[in-house]
């Protein structure tokens, strides 16, 4: 045996576990998935093939899918450029501020440690449309009470509260890691060049930071079209069968991908929602990865 | 054009620099609350008798303050607090151990060993961080269906005790800081990759494994679709599903729902004060998301 050979058995032992679970765990579930997609599948009977059949029900027959679809991109169209706003505007106070920062670090971290189920039942409670501490403010301001949770026009915007009040403190905290590493030379040598604070901060700080923001972008994207427990926990009723929030307003594509598969059984349907989900994220992905060059800034790469 | 600074005197400097930081300052405290006051709302319906909870105006301190609600909570049937919490444990014990250990093998073979495929692989490593869930989810529900271990931990844990991609990836990384000259003197001593990657690197980057320990912790803590999709039979429930079916049973008790709430979410926040400089690194080197 070759020491090439003897280096490359040692380094593969290393690596097997890894191995492994990217064929159990990874490639196989997802081609399985684009195969169950073209099948009726209940899991006690073996998976009957029907072709495309469930992507023609899912686009031409399934109302449901379409009310998921408008409203999984409605919370993240929303949700995650505030949420990305949010964080930088409170990164860049804290970078701004001389003292205090670890309180206030502190406060806009914490939510984003609390469970997921404790989140929304604690939200539900402020939100409640009687007498939650939310409507107490409005109306303490003047403002008239709303629905939250129990109304069409705000059951996603509740959702989106939500979205910022546990989304914001990870991604400020990689913003403000960013921010300290701004050079201090760049900004005097942009003072010496005439430029204001705010110049600074747009023409200097920003570009610096489009490789961090457009990191947290991606993840944050990802993860908001497959947002689950929040809107899982707020819908759920002892009966089950019940619309997701008033006129399955708040039915978010994985709670109906949830309900097909694991309540209805049909893993099939389940299967076809998954693959058309998966294929959304890769193009977004890539329009993404390529937007990347007009915008994202690298180190060393001389600027457009 | 320095000279619009030196013709200002240095008080006027001084107090609009003063001005400046109390209007960050001012902003930063309101917005702080507004992250604060729900921890506060949910600390304060858990002492609430149950008349004193949907209120106008909100009443911020009861009269008085009811803290059997805890004990009325944690000895409910309904949420069998300590089962909970032991399997809540055991799911987060077990889970990080296995992470820990094989991701920091695998990373160990990317960050010091030199084989055929490795680039390749370590691109596919990569690639996996952005692969979204949702579409391993149902085939993987099947494999462990047909083995037979839906009901139990066994799909919950497994997985993790065979890497996971950003683990991998934040370890090697850290490996790759550590100076070659200290494992290539073991090497020359006759140590093998096990014993180097034990003795050597496992010390070296202790703070990095301790972040993804962390981390994962949490996670399997938070976890919520995991067990709702593998668990089926309440003694086996972990704390978030725990809660939820506790207040699927008691809707409208909110003093009691609150006040289990709080009691899984605390140790979060304890182990949050005493490790805090690890969080802050953690989530900073990584912008990993939970």
């Amino acid at each position: 045996m070759s020491r090439k050979t003897r280096d490359n058995l040692r380094a593969y032992l290393f690596v097997s576990p890894w191995l492994i679970s990217l064929l159990v765990f990874t490639a196989y579930p997802m081609l399985a998935s684009f195969y169950f997609s073209m099948t009726r599948y209940t899991i006690v009977r073996p998976p009957v093939w029907i072709g495309l059949e469930n992507f023609q029900v899912m686009f031409t027959k399934d109302d449901l899918f379409w009310v998921a679809v408008w409203n999984t991109l409605y919370y993240t169209v929303v949700s995650v450029p505030l949420q990305m706003l949010v964080a930088l505007f409170l990164a860049t106070l804290l970078n701004l501020s001389t003292r205090g920062i670890g309180f206030y670090r502190t406060a806009f971290y914490l939510p984003a440690l609390v469970p997921a189920v404790v989140t929304t039942l604690l939200w539900m409670l402020i939100l409640d449309p009687r007498a939650g501490l939310a409507n107490a403010a409005l109306e303490a301001v003047g403002l008239p009470k709303l629905g939250w949770m129990h109304s069409v026009a705000w059951s996603k915007p509740s959702l989106i509260i939500i979205a910022l009040w546990t989304g914001v403190g990870q991604p400020m905290l990689i913003f403000l890691a960013g921010l300290k590493n701004v050079p201090q030379s760049l900004l005097e040598a942009a003072i010496i060049d005439g430029a204001n604070a705010w110049q600074r901060y747009w023409r200097v700080i920003i570009p610096l930071l489009t490789p961090t923001i457009f990191f947290n972008l991606l993840i944050t994207l990802i993860a908001s079209f497959q947002v689950f427990t929040t809107a899982f926990v707020a819908t759920a009723s002892a009966s089950g069968a019940s619309p997701a929030g008033p006129l399955n307003s708040m039915l978010v594509y994985m709670v109906h991908l949830y309900r097909q598969g694991f309540r209805y059984s049909a893993m099939g349907y389940a299967s076809a929602m998954a693959v058309v989900l998966f294929l959304v994220l890769v193009v977004l992905t890539l329009i993404l990865v390529r937007s990347s060059r007009e915008w994202v800034h690298y180190e060393g790469a001389s600027p457009r | 054009m320095t000279g619009v600074y030196q013709g200002e005197s240095a008080n006027a400097m001084k107090v609009q620099k003063l001005l400046v930081q109390g209007g960050i300052h001012g902003l930063l405290f309101f917005i702080s609350l507004l992250f604060l006051i729900p921890l506060w709302w949910l600390f304060i319906t858990s002492i609430k008798p149950l008349d004193q909870i949907l209120t106008l105006p909100p009443i911020w301190w009861p009269q008085p303050p009811q803290w059997e609600n805890y004990v009325a909570a944690l000895t409910s049937p309904a949420f069998p607090f300590w089962r909970l919490m032991g399997n809540t444990l055991f799911y987060c014990v077990t889970s990080t151990i296995g992470t820990v250990v094989s991701s920091a093998v695998v990373a160990y073979a990317f960050a010091r060993m030199r084989f055929t495929g490795r680039d390749l692989l370590f691109g596919i490593t990569l690639a996996t961080l952005l692969l979204p869930g949702v579409v391993t989810l149902i085939p993987t529900y099947v494999l462990f269906q047909r083995m037979g271990l839906v009901g139990t931990y066994a799909p919950l844990i497994i997985p993790y005790f065979f890497g996971s991609a950003f683990n991998i990836f934040l370890l090697r990384q850290f490996m790759l800081t550590i100076p070659v000259e200290l494992s290539d003197a073991a090497y020359v001593d006759g140590a093998g990759d096990f014993l180097i990657l034990w003795r050597i690197m496992v010390p070296l980057v202790k703070p990095a494994l301790i972040v993804v320990a962390i981390f994962n912790f949490i996670y399997a803590w938070n976890d919520f679709l995991g067990p709702l999709l593998y668990l089926d039979d309440s003694s086996r429930y972990p704390l978030s599903i725990g809660l939820y079916a506790f207040r699927t049973r008691f809707a409208l008790q909110w003093n009691l729902i609150t006040a289990a709430a709080l009691a899984i979410t605390i140790p979060l926040i304890a182990a949050f004060f005493v490790l805090q400089r690890y969080f802050i690194e953690g989530v900073t080197l990584t912008g990993l998301k939970g």
